[in-house]
């Protein structure tokens, strides 16, 4: 007596007894599995801070980029499947013309945020569709030059931060470093250290297994080279080192048997 | 439509886009100082002609969808990409509803290999004709201003020099032309980018 529809209406996002919805906590397991981005607010910047993972010997290393622009003003990097990245980067690059074009002015990063948010939300509430596999961190600056940091999630939450850590071995951990070493006021050298330091915490030590972006107002943002970001290591490494030393010297010797 | 006077021309190394300032409708003249030239990317101009609501609208459009382009592949579209593109979108809309508004883009395209990079100039009008020249111009200025360039125009010419030519062409059009455009914005792309000139002053 009644049709069948053939078509994708079927939901694949659904509630578990308990009140999960398992298909969203299933993606942010496929975040995890990501390399790691560290995102930091300082006083006057936003650094972005991605983890590298090793290329096989055959492919070119410049086609692997987990950092990019969004528009003029806005860089977003992500943590989790890189084929969904790129189709929520392009819907977002398209939003934010579209947006420059009907309102003659730059969209805000909340504004961006929330646009990808939503996007990311309506994919655990369609038929036939399954949820983004992707968390991103997105730098820019407010119409009052004060810098903004905002993550997204699968589940197509956004929220603003001041420091954070999406995927990677253990974000957990970065995320807790960040807790300890975030302080108000960071200057641009500061906040470009603790985004390497939180890195180094996941992330074999080097240059070539980290990317760097920094953003100030006004200004085109700007990728740290690799012997900039090796200076900053070698710095970290040798303060790290010349603690390890004054914990051993100023330890006492245990004279007892 | 024709009452914009509007033209362009190519020297060594650069172009140079000339537009009258006047926005006007009808007998008034609301404005002498209407910027027309439109820069799409760090090193391509656009002037557009015609209905200024047409004109704003159509420029807005293509260039937000050559900065989407830029950001999705990472790299400029060249001058003759971009004149197809443009071309295509007047081609499409010609069937539907038109977009009143003859078009002069210039652009300036490096070669990755050597620093010589070439500087095109093409010309469009709203009938979505595309043509690469030397020089061009559109609207009733183009009849009094297309001999002049006939004459005075040669290859490689520095920026003084086609400035001069350029400086004839608005005596020309001030002297013969009914309709008085006491003010004209010129602007100009090389390798460095686009920039205004001054037309006595370079």
């Amino acid at each position: 007596r009644y049709f069948t529809k053939m078509s994708y209406d079927r939901a694949i996002t659904v509630f578990s007894p308990d009140g999960h919805l398992f298909q969203v906590e299933y993606a942010m397991e496929a975040v995890k599995r990501g390399s790691s981005v560290v995102g930091v607010r300082g006083i006057d910047c936003v650094v972005l801070g991605v983890e590298k993972k090793a290329v096989a010997q055959l492919q070119d290393p410049r086609t692997i980029r987990k950092i990019a622009k969004l528009d003029d003003d806005l860089t977003i990097a992500f943590a989790g499947f890189t084929a969904d990245a790129r189709v929520l980067i392009e819907k977002a690059r398209l939003e934010a013309q579209s947006f420059r074009l009907t309102c003659e002015d730059a969209p805000s990063i909340e504004y961006m945020a929330r646009f990808i948010a939503k996007m990311q939300q309506s994919y655990t509430q369609r038929g036939g569709v399954r949820p983004f596999g992707v968390s991103s961190m997105i730098g820019g600056f407010s119409k009052d030059k004060l810098p903004q940091l905002y993550l997204t999630d699968p589940a197509g939450t956004y929220s603003a931060w001041k420091a954070y850590a999406i995927g990677g071995r253990s974000e957990k951990a970065v995320q807790e470093f960040l807790e300890k070493n975030w302080s108000a006021n960071l200057s641009e050298a500061d906040s470009i250290r603790l985004t390497v330091k939180a890195l180094m915490e996941v992330v074999d030590s080097g240059s070539k297994n980290m990317d760097l972006a920094v953003m100030k107002f006004g200004v085109p943002v700007k990728m740290v080279t690799s012997e900039e970001l090796q200076e900053v290591i070698s710095d970290i490494e040798r303060e790290q080192e010349e603690a390890k030393k004054s914990v051993a010297e100023s330890a006492p010797i245990d004279s007892t048997v | 439509f024709e009452m914009d006077s509007t033209f362009g021309i190519t020297g060594e190394g650069f172009a140079i886009l000339a537009a009258d300032a006047s926005a006007a409708r009808s007998i008034l003249v609301f404005k002498h100082d209407q910027d027309k030239i439109v820069a799409l990317d760090s090193h391509k101009l656009l002037v557009g002609a015609g209905t200024a609501a047409d004109c704003v609208n159509f420029n807005e459009y293509i260039s937000k969808n050559m900065k989407l382009y830029e950001l999705n592949n990472d790299l400029q579209l060249t001058t003759k990409s971009a004149a197809n593109f443009i071309r295509g979108e007047l081609a499409t809309a010609l069937r539907k509803g038109p977009y009143q508004t003859n078009l002069l883009l210039a652009g300036y395209d490096s070669t990755p290999s050597s620093q010589n990079g070439s500087v095109s100039l093409y010309v469009m009008d709203y009938m979505a004709s595309l043509s690469k020249t030397d020089y061009g111009a559109h609207g009733y200025a183009s009849n009094f201003i297309l001999s002049v360039m006939d004459r005075e125009w040669r290859k490689g010419m520095n920026l003084t020099e086609v400035l001069e030519v350029a400086k004839k062409c608005i005596h020309e059009l001030n002297t013969r032309f009914m309709i008085s455009q006491p003010v004209f914005i010129v602007k100009l792309v090389d390798k460095d980018g686009t920039r205004v000139i001054d037309i006595n002053n370079p």
